[in-house]
């Protein structure tokens, strides 16, 4: 039955770790701002455009 | 200006910058036409630097740059100041410096990618990010490269003028972050769950089968996890009712903390001396719900301001001339004697008399009265009137603190604080509450001792703990926060949840007259005398396009043709009228005397003429017309407003205007004695404090800087404003104008909510009467106290937010 005592602190360590991510995230300012993140992740990254075409073009070339 | 002979105008073009609608299509680029050169430059500028996207990601996503003049190139001199530097730089370690920026323009995703993408303008810069609800922008810059004056122009460049205020030099406004409150509720969240947890087997275990041994183990575990919940999470309640019998009174977190600390007293010792498992559970969830409740209650509107003073209305810098050379100073630095220079659109910071030019100042911000005045050489100008047209010198008679507007904010209303002036009900039973409860432990204690010490103890325990008032202690943070939000979406932004609590006790209202209840900007334009026909319209409007008087702009506004005939000789003559010559004809606008050239007024027949309203008489060819009058126009509903609340609660009307509008405000307010005229603002505030003297609860409603005494001192003040990112008065809750005639039954919803609060106090006492009269018997079972504490709790918040969204529908509302 002393599996128990062993499967009770290792759940609290996993919620402890997860309570340790969540001040994390409070501390690194995450609470702050609940609107602009959500719009600017909508926005193409332009390096990323400029390679995806570039990524096309060289495909065209090879076919 | 030049004028166009014939524009042809394609049916409803906008403005591919801001979306408004083109008058004339003579700016465009290619296929893009634009409402002004403005808009055309910031095109320009975004096409150069391929930041063409701005336009894809929402339509016409610009700021319309017709009403900004960037003419002045010194403007923004001040910015050069080390000293101003210093105090709009928030870090700096002279590779980089971080400067924030109040943008209150920033309204879509286009908005948030221009301003994110300000590096691809100029490489100086290194980072800016934009938070779009407090519509800020923080900016990371190498200093070297380009100075705070550069990123300020640059972003002016591109349609976004960066609000900066005295108000943002002398305390930095730091937005007040609830992290704490955060941390509180992730410690009392984890502690709860995995108490929780632990204590199920004890809750569904028959009698006697689950082991000693885990039975305190899982006691002795929720001992530890419950420690820093009670010391952490609930601190603010220890503080508070500390602070409160410091005070000598007794609040309602008293009666909470006296719960939490016997219950885990009790627990405590019932763990160590092995003779039970304590009660951590309901006090882990009591904590829990309660600081969820806090956050609920916490909502705020970032973006708007509730403390704004005339700091933040006036500028940071003015300019200085000082032998012919002119120069940018703080405007903190102003002396008297010292001459200044107010160029169109800028804002007079300190009492002042004019020097030289046509002074036209238009005090719309101060009083709401929307037309210009006109001030001769050697007349006062008060500070805060905004001069339209050619530059003006003046010499400043008062410093900035000392001006005839500005001194009403040293008056002692404004260095209270908010919160001593009004006792929440929640208070007020918690007081009784108190003593009620301490009596019947007492009691309880008394009956049992003769039996044994042991159970008397118990006993008073026991009632402690299960009349803890969780349930009274929920009923506000859920029913007013509620309420907040549902006033939120009505566009009534309270500052804090107590302003609702405020609204339900006024008896009452005082209305600001202009402003207010009139409707500033688009004041009526009528025509007395001969009717106007078409082709005479025309002509007037053709005339009034030359000239830049307020007045002109409202006429042309006003005739709906949009045909415009070439005018010649035009002039204008300061105070007195235009003058111009359309399609042959000889046309005057101005006063009585300017349009007729002789004596010989001609007689109108108007019933209603009052000396108040400003009059423009036409005259063509030399015979007078008629003239064109400017009336106020009540704000819409205002009629049903009025009728419904004049039973319940006394109206009055504060007007710093003279007493030309009486009879029309007479339809609306009956009694005359309500209804004051020639108010200063410092009228106005010991008007307030004399009604509450007599024992009234006032609710102010105002618009202007000249309010804002009245509306500090009142019990509740609402500021009215057209545009609720703009400029208003500090007060307690901002109505947005559209939403005025909504304002009668946001009154009858604060008072539906604090009937719902009563209510909901009604039902946890209920709860409690039920629980003590069990404990009264000495005997808790711990899973008794887990069922009957959270019950109460859920009841609490489903009643108060349920019934408050229905009394919000039964009032009409959103």
């Amino acid at each position: 039955m002393s599996v128990i005592v062993v499967l009770i602190f290792s759940s609290i360590l996993v919620a402890g770790g997860f309570l340790v991510a969540f001040l994390w995230a409070v501390k690194s300012g995450q609470y702050e701002d609940k609107y602009t993140p959500s719009v600017r992740i909508l926005f193409d990254n332009e390096n990323r455009k400029k390679q995806d075409n570039e990524e096309v073009r060289s495909k065209h070339k090879h076919s | 200006m030049q004028i166009s002979e014939v524009v042809n105008l394609k049916e409803g073009t906008l403005c591919y910058h801001c979306g408004d609608l083109c008058t004339s299509l003579d700016i465009h680029t290619g296929s893009m036409y634009f409402c002004c050169n403005g808009c055309k430059t910031v095109y320009e500028i975004l096409q150069e630097n391929n930041l063409c996207e701005y336009y894809d990601l929402d339509k016409n996503p610009g700021i319309s740059q017709k009403r900004l003049d960037k003419a002045v190139s010194s403007r923004y001199s001040f910015l050069d100041d080390t000293n101003i530097i210093r105090q709009l730089t928030s870090f700096t370690d002279g590779r980089i410096s971080i400067s924030n920026f109040a943008i209150p323009q920033i309204h879509c995703s286009s908005c948030i990618w221009l301003l994110e993408n300000l590096h691809k303008l100029d490489p100086a810069i290194i980072h800016s990010e934009v938070n779009f609800l407090q519509k800020q922008l923080n900016v990371k810059y190498d200093p070297s490269g380009i100075s705070l004056r550069q990123i300020v122009e640059l972003l002016v460049s591109i349609g976004y003028e960066p609000q900066i205020s005295l108000n943002d030099l002398e305390n930095k406004v730091k937005y007040r972050s609830n992290k704490s409150l955060y941390y509180k509720i992730g410690v009392a969240g984890f502690c709860f769950g995995n108490i929780m947890l632990l204590s199920f087997p004890e809750y569904l275990a028959i009698e006697g089968t689950l082991e000693h041994g885990f039975k305190q183990f899982f006691a002795l575990i929720n001992l530890l996890l419950g420690t820093p919940v009670l010391f952490y999470s609930a601190s603010d309640y220890f503080k508070s009712a500390w602070g409160g019998l410091k005070q000598r009174t007794i609040n309602i977190d008293f009666p909470i903390v006296l719960g939490l600390v016997v219950l885990f007293a009790r627990s405590t010792y019932e763990i160590a001396t092995n003779t039970g498992v304590g009660f951590i559970d309901s006090m882990t969830g009591l904590i829990f719900f309660l600081l969820l409740g806090k956050i609920f209650q916490s909502k705020t509107y970032d973006a708007l301001n509730f403390e704004r003073n005339y700091k933040s209305y006036f500028p940071i810098s003015v300019t200085v001339k000082k032998q012919g050379i002119e120069k940018s100073e703080p405007v903190s630095n102003l002396e008297a004697g010292m001459r200044i220079v107010i160029r169109n659109n800028e804002l007079i910071p300190a009492d002042a008399i004019l020097f030289n030019g046509n002074a036209n100042i238009d005090y719309s911000f101060v009083t709401g009265e929307s037309i210009p005045v006109q001030k001769v050489v050697g007349e006062i100008i008060y500070a805060g009137g905004r001069q339209k047209g050619s530059a003006i010198e003046l010499e400043v008679i008062r410093t900035v603190s000392r001006s005839y507007l500005t001194q009403l904010w040293n008056k002692d209303t404004f260095i209270k604080k908010d919160e001593d002036k009004f006792n929440s009900l929640v208070n007020v039973v918690g007081k009784y509450f108190t003593v009620v409860i301490l009596l019947i432990a007492a009691a309880a204690f008394i009956y049992w001792y003769p039996h044994s010490l042991r159970t008397a103890i118990n006993a008073f325990t026991a009632v402690l703990i299960i009349a803890c008032p969780c349930g009274i202690a929920l009923t506000n943070p859920f029913a007013l926060g509620n309420a907040v939000r549902i006033l939120g979406r009505n566009k009534f932004y309270a500052k804090n949840s107590s302003v609702v609590e405020r609204l339900s006790k006024i008896d009452t209202i005082v209305f600001d007259k202009t402003g207010t209840i009139t409707k500033t900007g688009d004041a009526d334009i009528t025509f007395t005398g001969i009717v106007l026909n078409a082709y005479e319209q025309k002509l007037v409007k053709s005339l009034v396009r030359n000239s830049t008087h307020p007045l002109s702009a409202k006429i042309y506004e006003a005739i709906e043709y949009s045909k415009i005939y070439e005018v010649t000789k035009f002039t204008e003559q300061s105070g007195k009228g235009i003058e111009g010559i359309v399609e042959n004809r000889n046309l005057r606008l101005g006063s009585a005397l300017f349009a007729a050239d002789t004596n010989k007024i001609l007689k109108i027949k108007d019933g209603s003429l009052n000396k108040q309203d400003t009059r423009i008489f036409l005259s063509i060819d030399g015979i007078i017309k008629g003239f064109f009058s400017v009336n106020n126009i009540y704000r819409a509903g205002l009629e049903s407003i009025t009728g419904s609340l004049k039973n319940k609660y006394e109206l009055k009307v504060l007007s710093g205007d003279s007493d030309g509008e009486k009879e029309n405000l007479m339809k609306y307010f009956e009694s005359e004695s309500g209804i004051i005229f020639n108010q200063s603002p410092e009228n106005k505030l010991e008007y307030i404090k004399r009604l509450q003297n007599d024992g009234k609860n006032i609710l102010m409603i105002g618009d202007g800087l000249n309010d804002a005494g009245a509306l500090k001192q009142s019990d509740v003040g609402i500021a009215v404003t057209e545009d609720i990112t703009s400029f208003s008065p500090s007060c307690d809750a901002i109505l947005d104008a559209g939403e005025f005639s909504s304002l009668n039954r946001i009154i009858k919803f604060s008072k539906a909510t604090k009937h719902v609060i009563m209510a909901s106090f009604a039902i946890s006492v209920m709860y409690n009467i039920a629980g003590v009269s069990l404990a009264f018997q000495s005997e808790i079972s711990p899973l008794l106290a887990a069922i009957l504490m959270p019950a109460s709790s859920i009841t609490v918040v489903l009643f108060t937010v349920l019934s408050t969204s229905i009394a919000a529908k039964m009032k009409a509302l959103k």
